[in-house]
């Protein structure tokens, strides 16, 4: 068998105003536009890897928050309404995707293997995050490659956040053993934000951008940090900063997407790609790639 | 009038298990076990609402409530779905939800209702709402938690919810959803094997139900800093239940309490508590903490980098938010009376004047104290163009500030002695008027008269002023 293969890995955040900004037929509420620099980000993204071929996505999102362990869907197909409990004004998709169930199990194995806690998630029942299917939607907005779904796991808030990053940098080696034994093309996304301090009150028109800008300047100089680690292939200073970065940003990182992403790229030591920054509701988010296909494995 | 209240309270735990396996272990079916007895103790109370605080219902923007009159779907915990699923189908009072989301607004909360098919009711609130209503019988209101809000807005959370309750004469009992201790194994536990998660644990969460059985509500109140800190995972929402629960019955600490059941659930402390209203004759407030009537922090941060271009001038007085004039702190002089808990003066006076056995008060409106909004609305805008008001609103906040200026004084309302009415249209207004006083200081029976006059310095309809006992 042809071995597996990481074509690439992103930073893909989820703020549901992406998907409302867009006005897709699958969300119920309209907007007039919004975030366009972020939605352009993604759009650039999108082109980036058109032509790059790939089978599968495998997508954390902080969204699925489990405790005991770390899950993966476990059935072939979802299909729901996902209603977001905190913006349900302005997130209310349908949904319908594919799991790839094989990858799911094998990824799950190893990271049992590697010492985690896991467990499949076979409800049919189960409604999909918002996090996942926002950052599934910006990414990929035809929906036609199956993906795996990782819960994350609350160890920065059960632990710590050196915890998380153990745990995580396991889940990603683990992740990147089996996508490589599985002989699957795949396409990596944390789905997070950078600094995570929302504002909370809403403008009348929620898109009205006159209203939006990051919550303070801590926070900014903390994402452009972060940025410039990425746009450097600095990752190892990353996962060296994290703490400090996850507490004093209040970053969506305490989710350990960013760490695993991170560790199933295997530290990238390559420049990624910037795509798009902006503000969402005060939150800071980047959508930034990781060529993998550029840079041949092994070669760091 | 009709005035409702809160008359009983409930504490019950989130996780699935005692809907979908109280089979599977003891401790689970004894916790399911005290949740059907607290259902049937609501169904005798003869309660007509039930008020759900989940604490697994984060929200961001102000607190959200649950507007939607029949909420159904079907429930997958996110850690707990080999359990099974919960199908619901929920009877909400909307008018309650809405009536509560104004007032919330009126006391200066972020507040907003949601009604949208399909939304995912939280499983603490699906949990409760399941095993403490059954058949539906009893229409319920659901709140969220906020993820920033501290003491004092979950405080005004619980107050604006019980203007709402007395003023539309309900039979209410509220609920906290949550855990105790809420530290659960991280790793897959037999169920049988399941106990509180470590020692330090149980003897907090047991310390917390001596506390509550003894009905000391308002003390574990005031620990829920403590408690965060000493027993809960240190997630964005903190230990906020007890806040909100214990201002819902007036941050009282001589309830009558009892604990129907504590159990661990997959680690985590899981407790069914009752408490009731009936005075126990025990339990003083051993500390306190400011009894905060309306929310005055900062929420407006979309604005705030405006505001800072527009105001460059120093020491401008405290921005008066309504219509109207200037406010004044109030004078100090011998025997004078004042309270933050009563609207800022209009003029250089105090809120009240104590002489010998009697108190004086300055003339009282309805404005609320910190905000100076004005239930039931101004009588004008801006402009002076006449807008819609509630003469019976007006009037009954009339009465509650009377109630917290001679409270501050050490005296009550049962002791006004003589009372001269200001109305601005006694043709519009006068029976309303009169219905609340019937109601309320008509019940007290002091003196009365009522004067038709021209106008009052801000845009309201009525104004008292009144002697008192001291
Ligand atoms: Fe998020």
């Amino acid at each position: 068998m042809t071995r597996g293969e990481i074509v690439a890995g992103c930073l893909a955040p989820h703020p549901p105003h992406l998907v409302y900004a867009e006005n897709p037929p699958q969300n119920e509420p309209t907007a007039e536009g919004g975030w366009e620099q972020l939605r352009w980000g993604y759009e650039r993204l999108r082109d980036s890897l058109s032509d790059i071929d790939y089978d599968v996505i495998v997508v954390l999102s902080p969204h699925w928050q489990t405790y005991v362990g770390t899950h993966f869907l476990g059935l072939p197909h979802f299909k729901n309404l996902s209603v977001d409990p905190v913006f349900p004004n302005l997130f209310r998709y349908n949904y319908d995707l594919n799991i790839d169930v094989d990858l799911s199990k094998q990824i799950c194995d190893k990271a049992k293997d590697a010492g985690l806690t896991v467990k499949m998630m076979n409800n049919p029942d189960f409604r999909i995050d918002y996090g996942t299917i926002t950052t599934g939607h910006m990414f990929n907005p035809k929906w036609d490659k199956p993906m795996v779904v990782i819960s994350s796991n609350r160890s920065s808030a059960y632990y710590s956040v050196d915890v998380m990053q153990e745990m995580m940098m396991e889940l990603g080696k683990a992740t990147r053993d089996a996508i490589l034994d599985s002989g699957k093309k795949a396409v990596v996304l944390a789905s997070n934000s950078l600094s995570h301090r929302h504002f909370t009150t809403e403008s009348e028109v929620p898109e009205d951008m006159s209203k939006e800008h990051i919550t303070s300047h801590a926070m900014h100089l903390w994402d452009m940090r972060m940025i410039e680690y990425m746009r450097t292939g600095q990752s190892q200073r990353i996962i060296d900063e994290m703490p400090e970065f996850t507490e004093q940003a209040i970053a969506e990182s305490d989710g350990g997407g960013f760490t695993w992403l991170l560790s199933t790229l295997d530290i990238p030591t390559y420049p990624a790609i910037l795509h798009g920054y902006g503000t969402i509701i005060g939150t800071g988010n980047a959508i930034v790639e990781w060529p993998v296909y550029k840079h041949k494995e092994g070669e760091k | 009038m009709s005035s409702g209240e809160l008359i009983d309270s409930f504490v019950v735990p989130v996780h699935p298990h005692t809907v979908l396996a109280p089979e599977k272990n003891e401790g689970w079916g004894r916790l399911r076990q005290a949740y059907d007895l607290a259902a049937k103790r609501i169904e005798e109370s003869g309660a007509d609402l039930l008020i759900i605080y989940s604490t697994t219902w984060p929200s961001i923007i102000g607190h959200q409530i649950q507007a939607d009159p029949n909420p159904e779907w079907v429930m997958v915990d996110h850690d707990f779905h080999d359990l099974g699923s919960i199908n619901y189908s929920f009877n909400i009072d909307a008018d309650f939800a809405h009536a509560w989301n104004k007032s919330n607004k009126e006391r200066g909360l972020q507040s907003r209702t949601v009604a949208y098919k399909g939304f995912p009711i939280d499983v603490g609130s699906v949990v409760a709402l399941t095993l403490l209503n059954p058949d539906n019988k009893i229409p319920a209101v659901i709140v969220s938690s906020n993820v920033y809000s501290n003491r004092s807005e979950t405080t005004v959370l619980a107050k604006a919810c019980l203007d709402v309750i007395k003023s539309t004469g309900r039979k209410a009992v509220a609920v906290t959803a949550m855990s105790l201790s809420n530290r659960m194994f991280t790793e897959n536990i037999d169920p049988k094997d399941d106990k509180i998660h470590s020692l330090k644990d149980d003897e907090w969460n047991r310390k917390i139900l001596e506390f509550l059985n003894e009905g000391r509500l308002e003390d574990v109140s005031q620990l829920s800093r403590t408690i965060h800190r000493q027993i809960r995972v240190q997630k964005v929402v903190t230990f906020k239940p007890m806040w909100w629960l214990s201002a819902m019955n007036e941050n009282r600490n001589n309830l009558t309490g009892e604990v129907l059941a504590y159990e661990a659930l997959n680690g985590a402390g899981g407790a069914v508590v009752h408490l009731n209203p009936t005075p126990s004759g025990v339990g003083d407030k051993e500390y306190d903490e400011d009894d905060v009537e309306v929310f005055a922090g900062e929420r407006g941060v979309l604005d705030t980098h405006l505001e800072s271009d527009e105001t460059n001038d120093h020491n401008q007085p405290s921005k008066n938010t309504n219509q109207g004039p200037e406010l004044w702190d109030p004078t100090e002089a011998e025997g004078s009376v004042n309270t933050d808990s009563a609207p800022k003066p209009v003029g250089a006076y105090p809120h009240a004047r104590k002489v010998g056995d009697l108190i004086y008060l300055s003339g009282v409106g309805p404005r609320q104290p910190g905000t100076n909004a004005i239930p039931g609305g101004p009588i004008h805008d801006s402009s002076g163009a006449p807008l819609e008001y509630d003469i019976k609103a007006q009037t009954q906040a009339v009465i509650d500030n009377i109630t917290r200026i001679l409270e501050e004084a050490g005296s009550s309302i049962n002791n006004v002695l003589d009372v001269t009415s200001f109305l601005i249209d006694m043709d519009r207004d006068f029976a309303g008027y009169n219905e609340v006083w019937a109601e309320t200081l008509g019940k007290v029976g002091p003196t009365r008269t009522t004067l038709a006059i021209r106008a009052l310095p801000t845009p309201i309809a009525v104004e008292m002023k009144v002697i008192a006992k001291a």
